[in-house]
């Protein structure tokens, strides 16, 4: 076993791929002979050059575009955007095109690209850099949404998204790039879908996504220390989600809070609060709490973007925010 | 020109066809027997079926929602499509893409898309994917002068000059983008001169002259497959009728219809050569009505798809 970062894990899962598909191509800004703005794609130009390794001018839209027109022509490709915020320049592509083009066309294509982005909050990036988008794709019929927490996690997905014969967004975390854990040496894969739960505990289920993870653990290991046990779940995937593992949590505890960086309205997280709802009802003593950022721009300087974002503060006044 | 006398009958039999399939898609619509809209290439005919008369059986073409033309041209069966536009089950598509979503890979026509420009950087992508495989495959994307305004065309423009991939971009200027006039809303007298910018070859042609349609598409397929790179083609077209079936308000220009059908001049230009008689034409014509009509009888007659269709075709199987 190697201790591995996050984004060595992401750039080992892709090498592998690469590795095993002649035809599997990357694309981005900066990927190539830099290695990436993060690095994750470090080695990639050198051994597999730059025909598959391609650096592209400044132009997301067609970034994506061109992972689409490859994706449907025999040749799986990656697209990587810098910042999850730049997704503004290419929702067309995304989810007119790319989601949509087996149902519209009957089936008559295949759409295997991975569109890589990483989130970036709470890293003093500012308003444009700091944003986490996800609810506006798990709003899309017709894509995948992988959103791993860990470097075991990261490596895994990201084989199973680029071996995916759909469209999967696959959404990183800047803050967590840096997190070294051991990964298997041996190929192993995390399937899409799955979640994992991270700590038992029979009191509370947080639900808790991305960056959110580690901090949820935090806060289930205060609240230990207080009396109160709390089951950490963390989704690995928004499409498909896994609101089966959810939900039996749920069942045993009664009670659930679900916690990510976006903003709080219109967030992942109210879509799961309300699934479990419906999933769940009778078990819950009182509604799903949700631990988001607040519904304001997201400002540069420290102290004013800590007041934006959750903390392990927000997770344990959530958690013992149930009464009984 | 080196077109067979064959190839040229062939390509008057597509114009026609494409002329009777739209007037039919209109009546069709206009009967209430589907839905959405429809967007006519009338008056267009000459664009598609010149430039795919120059291409292989392997090239590929996309389309705009003003794409029947392009895809006849590529030879899709216009009893499915007639279907597709109907929503039934034996579409094309299934009924699950409609008029502006057409395709039908078996024949290369990667299909029709109905947001303005999205599909030009996919049609670099597939182009970039020939390039890699090293074939001399050529992917020719059609689009209108509203098309030429979206960032996608400049940013393909850049991408696929850079990377000299074998791509021809074709610009049919029909001069109204719903209704806004090119001169309200391009800043150069030709779209080809765009080109310049970005460093490709820009060529402006007549689009209602197919014979000069082909000799540009040829030239800029020769280009590509010799790896020499894309060439954004001009062809300069009038669209006779309203932007589709639903939209408001006539053509401005439609008084100028009958001096621009490019079907009259090009059968003229057949005669004149000794290719076709007048009664020829006249059966081409006839044989090309009682094609279409029959495909509009196929469509009406076919059932609707089932309910179960909608839950089809969203998923690829998971891993390969």
């Amino acid at each position: 076993m190697a201790k591995l970062t996050y984004a060595q894990a992401i750039n080992a899962g892709i090498r592998e791929e690469m590795h095993r598909d002649d035809k599997l191509v990357v694309l981005g800004e900066d990927i190539g002979k830099y290695g990436g703005v993060f690095g994750v794609t470090r080695g990639l130009f050198d051994e597999f050059g730059a025909a598959r390794v391609r650096d592209c001018p400044l132009n997301e839209a067609a970034i994506v575009g061109f992972g689409v027109g490859l994706a449907i022509s025999g040749h799986p490709a990656i697209a990587e955007l810098e910042f999850m915020d730049f997704l503004t320049f290419c929702m067309d592509p995304i989810v007119n095109q790319a989601a949509k083009l087996r149902f519209f066309w009957g089936g008559q294509v295949e759409v295997p690209l991975v569109v890589r982005m990483p989130i970036a909050s709470n890293m003093g990036f500012g308003t444009q850099h700091s944003q986490s988008l996800e609810a506006w794709l798990m709003h899309v019929p017709g894509l995948k949404i992988a959103m791993p927490s860990t470097p075991y996690d990261a490596k895994g997905l990201i084989k199973s998204a680029i071996r995916d014969r759909n469209p999967v967004v696959f959404i990183e975390n800047i803050s967590l790039y840096a997190t070294k854990a051991e990964v298997p040496d041996e190929e192993y894969m995390v399937p899409l879908g799955s979640a994992e739960v991270r700590r038992t505990g029979d009191d509370v289920t947080i639900v808790a996504l991305s960056s959110m993870v580690p901090l949820a653990l935090q806060a289930a290991e205060q609240l230990a220390a207080e009396g109160i046990s709390v089951e950490v779940i963390d989704p690995r995937s928004l499409a498909p989600l896994d609101i089966d593992t959810i939900v039996v949590s749920v069942e045993k505890t009664g009670r659930a809070v679900v916690s990510h960086v976006a903003h709080k309205t219109g967030g992942v997280g109210a879509e799961i609060a309300q699934q479990i709802t419906e999933r769940a009802f009778d078990y819950l003593d009182g509604p799903v709490v949700r631990v988001a950022a607040k519904d304001l721009p997201i400002a540069a300087s420290q102290k004013l973007e800590a007041e934006i974002f959750p903390d392990v503060g927000d997770l344990v006044a959530a958690c013992k925010s149930f009464a009984g | 020109m080196d077109l067979t006398n064959e190839k040229q009958i062939e390509m008057l039999r597509q114009m026609w066809l494409i002329r009777h399939f739209e007037e039919t898609a209109i009546s069709l619509y206009r009967e209430g027997l589907y839905r959405g809209s429809t967007h006519p290439y009338i008056g267009q005919e000459s664009t598609a079926v010149g430039v795919t008369a120059v291409l292989r059986p392997d090239d590929l073409v996309l389309a705009t929602y003003r794409g029947h033309g392009a895809a006849i041209a590529k030879g899709t069966d216009p009893n499915t499509m007639m279907a597709e536009l109907l929503g039934k089950a034996t579409g094309l598509n299934k009924g699950k893409g409609g008029s502006m979503h057409l395709a039908d890979h078996s024949l290369g026509f990667i299909g029709s898309n109905a947001i303005v420009s999205g599909h030009i950087p996919m049609a670099g992508g597939i182009a970039l994917a020939n390039q890699l495989d090293g074939n001399d495959v050529v992917t020719v994307c059609f689009f209108g002068d509203g098309a030429s305004c979206e960032g996608p065309f400049y940013e393909t423009l850049n991408m696929a000059t850079l990377w000299n991939l074998p791509l021809i971009l074709v610009v049919e200027n029909n001069e109204y983008a719903i209704s806004t006039h090119v001169s309200e809303s391009i800043s150069v007298p030709d779209i080809a001169m765009r080109a310049q910018g970005f460093g490709l070859p820009g060529v402006t042609v007549d689009g209602r002259d197919i014979y000069a349609i082909v000799a540009a598409a040829r030239e800029a397929a020769e280009r590509a497959r010799r790896g020499d790179g894309p060439t954004l083609l001009e062809a300069k077209t009038v669209r006779w009728s309203r932007h589709s079936a639903v939209a408001a308000g006539g053509g401005k220009d439609a008084d100028r219809w009958m001096e621009t059908d490019p079907l009259p001049r090009y059968e003229a230009e057949l005669e004149k050569r000794g290719i076709l008689t007048a009664d020829q034409i006249a059966e081409i014509e006839a044989a090309a009505q009682a094609a279409i009509d029959a495909a509009a009888q196929f469509a009406i007659d076919s059932a609707d798809p089932s309910i179960d269709e909608i839950y089809t075709d969203i998923w690829a199987e998971a891993a390969a």
